[in-house]
């Protein structure tokens, strides 16, 4: 049935009136406070979000309710000592945690680990990866209301865990890695059991990739909301995937020089142009997949050999300063570790964590916002507190 | 490896100073020429180890030095900023044994005396310092200021230095953070309140001055595996060990 004239332009005046109505409501400001306790924060941020109706007028993130003061005690402690704490920092990567510390006191050292100790090393490295990221993989999907990938998550990474474990005695917290090697060499039989749970973790990757990408409601809720363009993540100091996200083609693993075994291996590094919470979404899953290969091709052609350089019993660390970042599941990590020849620990331990710069772009990207997009955003920068209150 | 040897007091930009490492690369020798070439006299020196590039720059061009890095280099990520203090804290744990009224040493070997240049030199008890990189040339460079000598020194000023928040605005975070561990005031920064600590907190925790609590009360029970094995030379006693 065809409206008439004198239909549609009541039509139009009613919507017009209801529009001035509209206009002439005031809405008034409010203050709402996301965390400290909230799933989508891994831990205890607050983020203080002015609202104006369903958007966002300006955010403020307030970390520190688990700030530990790492780089005071780093002072205090001696090299040895050190990795034990910065095993909590990332507590779902620990392993990457230690990694560039201990590379940072070798350089100082001007000693280098053999090369089978430098296998295992990136081996443990990218399965920490992975258990970091299986589990952002599940999470995120549940921020955005879909529960059924974080049992999945749950369940593969708790494979990937039990090999960490069996390798290095903990499974959140391994302080395995060793100025000059590793602690132990791998148990009997972990690398045929290693080499079927990668492959576990492509097929994880695969029902992800059934469940979300292409869903409906994923993808409404993902795409297009925080973006973030190219210069914007730069000037912020993002890095990791949420850089690659935004169409940064960098990888410290790819592009830099290490001591590591990254080169040895045929994997790929993944960008999206889009900038959003989907492409970021997308950059961790190929990272997922990535990492499961390297592990695979690593393990393949393992070296043998010692797995420790000879290193004095007490480590003593000649006068210097250096500065060593490796490619963390969440992004650029780095020490800058000076040591002034005393026997005790560093002198000065500045931690870059990625997770800081990452959340420092939350009021920047926040504004203007509706509140449901604040957690999508939130799950999608992915920190984890530990890594900014270290 | 041989002891990095330190380039202190170096203002030569084009020459290379007796005993310093060569640049690891054209790329790194060419950021500290361009920097030496803009800056002019405000570059005071500059270090290269085996895969890394330092300079140091005057308090008055620490913002003029980021912009060049951004805008003429190419160094637009802003990793962090930072600050360290160089005095010497003896009591902390008891684990640092250099005896805090030596002699200051330029020695780059293990010398008797404390450190408080760093590399690339350095005047004055604090020193800002931060990191930049490029992320397609995959270059990265380590700037340094000095900052002042904080309350103990003369006029008893708090350590200042310019803000790169017009430059990166990441850099937001890393000031208000190092204001609060150090207090350094970054001029020209839209807000320094505290990030991580209290808002009634007082002082300035990563200070070397600032105690920790935890020592105080109980020695670090971690002490015990610093000793000696047998065999090995017998080191001495810390002093002040604070048992």
């Amino acid at each position: 049935m065809t409206a008439t004239e004198s239909q549609q332009r009541a039509y139009i005046a009613g919507q017009a009136a209801e529009a001035r109505v509209n206009f002439a409501l005031e809405t008034e400001g409010m203050t709402l406070n996301v965390g400290p306790q909230h799933p989508a924060t891994h831990g205890t941020l607050r983020i203080v979000v002015r609202l104006d109706g369903e958007q966002v007028v300006w955010a403020d993130p307030i970390p520190g309710y688990m700030h530990r003061g790492y780089e005071k005690l780093c002072e205090v402690r001696d090299y040895a000592q050190v990795t034990t704490l910065i095993n909590r920092i990332d507590w779902l990567g620990s392993f990457c945690n230690e990694v560039p510390f201990v590379l940072a006191a070798e350089e100082l050292m001007g000693i280098e680990a053999p090369p089978r100790a430098q296998y295992i090393r990136t081996v443990l490295f990218e399965m920490g990866r992975i258990a970091n990221l299986t589990l952002f993989l599940g999470d995120m999907a549940a921020q955005v209301g879909a529960l059924t990938p974080v049992f999945y998550a749950f369940r593969d990474r708790e494979y990937v865990l039990n090999l960490i474990e069996s390798v290095t005695g903990g499974r959140f917290h391994p302080n395995f890695d060793r100025i000059g090697g590793l602690k132990d060499d791998l148990p009997k039989g972990w690398i045929d059991e290693t080499t079927q749970v990668m492959r576990r973790i492509g097929e994880f990757c695969d029902e992800i990739d059934d469940l979300l990408i292409g869903n409906r409601i994923f993808e409404e809720r993902c795409r297009g909301i925080g973006v973030v363009p190219r210069d914007v993540a730069l000037e912020y100091g993002l890095s990791g995937a949420n850089a690659r996200a935004s169409g940064i083609d960098w990888d410290l693993r790819r592009d830099e020089d290490s001591p590591l075994a990254w080169n040895h291996a045929d994997w790929k590094v993944w960008t999206h142009p889009d900038g959003d919470s989907f492409a970021r979404y997308w950059v961790r899953q190929q990272e997922v997949r990535e990492a499961s290969k390297i592990v695979g091709q690593l393990l393949d052609d393992l070296p043998s050999g010692p797995i420790r350089a000879k290193t004095p019993a007490r480590i003593r660390i000649p006068r210097g300063e250096t500065w060593m970042h490796a490619e963390n599941p969440l992004g650029e990590m780095g020490y800058y570790v000076v040591s002034d020849g005393s026997p005790g620990g560093p002198f000065r331990c500045k931690i870059r964590t990625p997770s800081f710069s990452n959340v420092s772009i939350v009021p920047w990207l926040l504004r203007g916002v509706y509140v449901p997009d604040v957690i999508t955003i939130l799950a999608s920068l992915y920190f984890i507190l530990g890594d900014i209150d270290r | 490896m041989a002891p990095e040897a330190d380039a202190a007091g170096s203002t030569a930009t084009d020459e290379q100073a007796v005993g310093e490492s060569p640049p690891p690369s054209p790329r790194h020798r060419e950021i500290v020429e361009v920097l030496g070439r803009e800056l002019g006299e405000g570059l005071l020196g500059h270090h290269y180890s085996a895969r890394d590039a330092w300079v140091r720059v005057s308090p008055a061009s620490w913002r003029q030095a980021g912009l060049v890095c951004r805008d003429v280099l190419g160094l637009a990520y802003l990793s962090f900023v930072s600050a360290i203090d160089w005095k010497q804290a003896p009591d902390l744990g008891g684990q640092k044994r250099w005896d805090p009224e030596a002699e200051p040493t330029e020695e780059p070997a293990d010398g008797p005396g404390r450190w408080t240049t760093g590399v690339a030199g350095g005047g004055t008890r604090f020193q800002v310092f931060a990191r930049l990189y490029d992320v397609v040339g995959h270059v990265g460079l380590t700037l340094k200021v000095d900052a002042g000598d904080g309350p103990d020194g003369e006029g008893g000023a708090a350590p200042r230095a310019e803000s790169w928040v017009p430059l990166f605005r990441g850099a937001d975070w890393h000031e208000r953070e190092t204001w609060e561990m150090y207090g350094v005031e970054f001029e020209g920064h839209p807000g320094l309140r505290h990030l991580y600590l209290p808002g009634q907190f007082e002082g300035f925790p990563l200070r070397k001055d600032f105690p920790l609590l935890a020592r105080e009360v109980k020695p670090w029970p971690g002490l015990v595996n610093v000793e000696g094995l047998p065999g090995e030379d017998e080191p001495e006693e810390p002093e002040g060990s604070g048992a």
